[in-house]
């Protein structure tokens, strides 16, 4: 499928990167994650993600490896990179608690959890705490809407939650 | 193997299912079951069962779209047909084992429902009211069937669809489609038939097959229910689909947010391609069709289609105009039909049963069933299908039983962010797409939440436009400043600051982005908004006017006090307040220090005597 896809629009200018934008010195370890992946411009994503996994987010060095990878200019993955939620520019706390607020979540309470849970930790939703050990996150919807409200701790997902019950929740990672 | 072979497997797998030779014990594993607890429970009963030493086997099974009886186990003995246990905990649970798995007793009311006719008490699962109303199509394996494996899918009429479309011609297809009369399920409606021709007609090669996952609306999870529970169905529809357009690739495009279903999605489509269902020569037709799976990052734009192909192709995800329509230049600029995973789930069943027998549902114009996310204020949470036409009102009393603590059901929310609310009083309206749209709402993807007198309207709209506004992508100005502009009048008027004219300008921004967005993410967020002043305006009125929530739910509007009457100085609104502001003796009134109180609401809810005013 890959060879039928449509041609780059980056590569095909031909031009190479001047020495002062040059990045010798990319990681090995990241070089052999992107070289699973075909150099495509359609990979973009994928590459963002699986390096994410590695790392927990994206520095500014792993953005400019994948766009040496791709031949595109890091403009253009900084951009695809910023557009989409699920990818983070600074570094993430070690549990990630999500909150849900989606409708349901949204009329049956959620607003309090999370108010309640972002007092708790001392962050903001969005935040993460300064010892690295809780980042915080509003979450559009998970499609657990029957069991709203819905919060979920390091991809475990909790149903039925009262504020009582995130702090447990919570707690009990501590 | 020959596809009759393969049936024949298939068959004897499932009657092991049906009349096991050990007692089967089978766990509503969805994320729904999950997030009830359901896998802790299954472990801790396998250890409880190995202990005493009584013999049983274990399985995996989807959703049954009775979320709010979870987590719920089925039991079958040998001989006998299953029986439902519901909102098990691991007491429950242990019951149950001595009493069914030992006695085969049921005691008291502590089953659900029989899957057959009803016995001793316990009713059939098809009398049960949630499930009485529904004709399943889409979900027909939802909760049945094992969703990791294919022997299951297979025994219950399993790419039947796709063997007998194989023998037909691509142009035979579509005519059976059309037939049916099957509108997009992804919320637009746009007949799937007519959307497959303009395709196949189209020139240019490679096309494509794109089947959109990206089931971004809060409040909607028919989609993830399918793929999780029923994988090969929705890979079934994709093979009709790809025949009738004439593709060979195809891209299943699922959101992130959705990780059981990605898992479940990659297995059925290394089982059916191994079994020759999927992949080169399918069958021995020489029809062939290779699927790859896209993880999205997070992008609720990302559901348009034309922003979702850009999101394959590795870019920012934002819309463009059409035409050109996706049909002609789509993906890599090549013709593509993009459709919703419910709609392609529709597919086997009418290729198998024929395009007549799915248009005997429905109403003149909205044929077949419609799958609903029902969540909310509403008793009986969870999935259910039924035919189009039916009223909202069987849906949210006969389905969904009403309100669970007896409060007045206000209105229903359709089609998330897109949509709009429905008040109580045209619950007698037949749901189709047409009427619908029709008082302002419209069907979408099947997102159905319940608010009840205690849902604040404005700030219902308050909170979809703060939705919107987070995700509009930016490219247009009018939804890029329309919803910026409509959140922050919204949040005014729910804190206490709204100005008289408020509501004739949101009406006149409403109007504005409606007219002048790019794509329907702008097109239609406004409606939440214009819905909700069409509906209940004086409720907007008495926030801004008279600076009051009857709802009790802004903030700013209302005021905790205590009822030194009612109030027994019990302490337990004291001894929760996470702010101190409640001070009192034991049993003697206590009151709230209004300069503290962050209006949390917890004592609210924790007072047993109704003590607590919400003013």
């Amino acid at each position: 499928m890959s060879k039928k896809a449509k041609k780059d629009p980056f590569a095909s200018r031909g031009r190479k990167a001047r020495p002062s934008q040059m990045r010798p010195k990319v990681d090995p370890s990241l070089r052999a994650l992107l070289e699973k992946y075909p150099a495509e411009r359609s990979n973009l994503i994928p590459l963002l993600q699986v390096v994410q996994d590695q790392h927990g987010w994206l520095t500014e060095d792993s953005m400019a490896a994948i766009a040496e990878y791709l031949h595109v200019p890091s403009s253009i993955v900084y951009g695809v990179a910023t557009f989409y939620a699920q990818f983070y520019m600074t570094p993430q706390g070690k549990h990630r608690v999500k909150v849900c607020q989606g409708t349901a979540c949204h009329v049956r309470g959620s607003q309090a959890i999370m108010d309640q849970l972002s007092s708790k930790l001392g962050i903001p939703p969005g935040g993460t705490t300064s010892d690295l050990l809780f980042s915080l996150e509003r979450v559009a919807c998970f499609g657990s809407c029957a069991l709203a409200p819905v919060m979920v701790l390091d991809g475990k997902v909790h149903g039925r939650v009262t504020i009582k019950k995130a702090e447990k929740i919570v707690e009990g990672v501590k | 193997m020959r596809f009759e072979q393969l049936q024949a497997r298939a068959k004897k797998a499932w009657q092991e299912v049906v009349s096991p030779q050990i007692p089967l014990i089978r766990m509503g594993m969805a994320t729904c079951g999950r997030a009830a607890g359901g896998q802790e429970l299954l472990q801790a009963f396998q250890e409880e069962l190995a202990k005493n030493k009584i013999q049983a086997q274990f399985s995996e099974v989807g959703c049954l779209g009775l979320c709010y009886a979870e987590p719920m186990a089925e039991i079958i003995l040998p001989g006998r047909p299953g029986v439902l246990f519901a909102k098990l905990t691991p007491a429950k649970m242990k019951k149950i084992g001595e009493d069914y798995l030992v006695h085969g007793k049921i005691v008291g009311d502590s089953a659900l429902a029989v899957m057959g006719p009803a016995r001793n008490g316990t009713p059939a699962f098809t009398d049960l009211p949630m499930v009485k109303g529904q004709q399943r199509t889409a979900l027909r394996n939802c909760g049945i069937i094992d969703p990791t494996n294919l022997d299951h899918y297979l025994a219950h009429d399993g790419y039947v669809g796709l063997k007998r479309a194989l023998s037909l011609s691509p142009d035979e297809v579509i005519a059976e489609v059309k037939t049916s009369g099957l509108r997009g399920r992804g919320g637009a409606g746009f007949p799937t038939g007519q959307k497959w021709e303009f395709c196949r007609k189209a020139t240019g090669t490679p096309k494509y097959l794109i089947c959109n996952a990206d089931e971004g609306d809060p409040g909607a999870f028919m989609d993830r229910s399918v793929l999780e529970s029923d994988p090969h169905s929705v890979l079934e529809g994709m093979a009709l689909a790809a025949y009738a357009i004439g593709a060979e690739h195809g891209y299943i495009y699922c959101r992130a947010e959705y990780p059981l279903a990605l898992e479940r999605l990659d297995l059925a489509i290394r089982q059916a391609t191994e079994h020759n269902l999927l992949g080169d020569n399918i069958l021995g037709s020489g029809f062939n069709l290779h699927l790859k799976i896209k993880m999205g990052a997070g992008a609720f734009v990302c559901g348009e289609e034309t922003a979702l192909m850009a999101s394959i192709e590795g870019r920012r995800g934002m819309p463009r105009t059409r035409p050109p329509f996706p049909a002609n230049q789509g993906l890599f600029g090549k013709p593509t039909t993009i459709n919703n995973v419910e709609t392609l789930a529709n597919l086997p069943p009418i290729l198998a049963k024929g395009g007549a027998w799915y248009a005997g549902f429905g109403t003149e114009k909205s044929k077949g069933t419609k799958t609903f996310a029902l969540a909310g204020k509403v008793d009986r949470t969870g999935l259910i299908e039924v035919p189009m036409g039916i009223t909202l009102k069987e849906i949210v009393f006969d389905i969904g039983g009403g309100s669970p603590i007896g409060k007045k059901i206000k209105a229903v929310q359709t089609g998330g962010p897109s949509g709009g609310c429905i008040p109580a009083e045209l619950f007698d309206l037949p749901v189709d797409y047409e009427r619908l749209a029709a008082v302002g709402s419209i069907m979408g993807s099947g997102g159905m939440v319940v608010l009840d007198e205690n849902t604040c309207m404005v700030d219902v709209a308050r909170y979809f436009l703060e939705f919107t506004k987070n995700e509009s992508c930016g490219k247009c100005a009018p939804c890029r400043l329309g919803t910026r502009q409509m959140h922050e009048i919204l949040t005014d008027i729910c804190a206490g600051r709204g100005r008289p004219g408020d509501i004739e300008l949101l009406e006149e921004i409403g109007a504005a982005v409606r007219k002048g967005s790019l794509c329907a993410l702008g097109g239609t967020a406004p409606n939440p908004v214009l819905t909700t002043i069409q509906h209940y305006r004086h409720e907007y009125e008495q926030h801004i006017q008279d600076q009051r929530c009857f709802a009790g739910v802004c903030k700013a509007l209302i005021t905790y006090s205590i009822n030194a009457e009612t109030c027994n100085g019990c302490r337990v609104c004291a001894t929760n307040c996470p702010q101190q502001a409640i001070s009192g003796e034991k049993k003697k009134p206590h009151v709230i220090d209004t300069a503290l109180c962050i209006k949390c609401g917890i004592c609210y809810e924790m007072c047993k005597f109704d003590a607590v005013v919400r003013q």
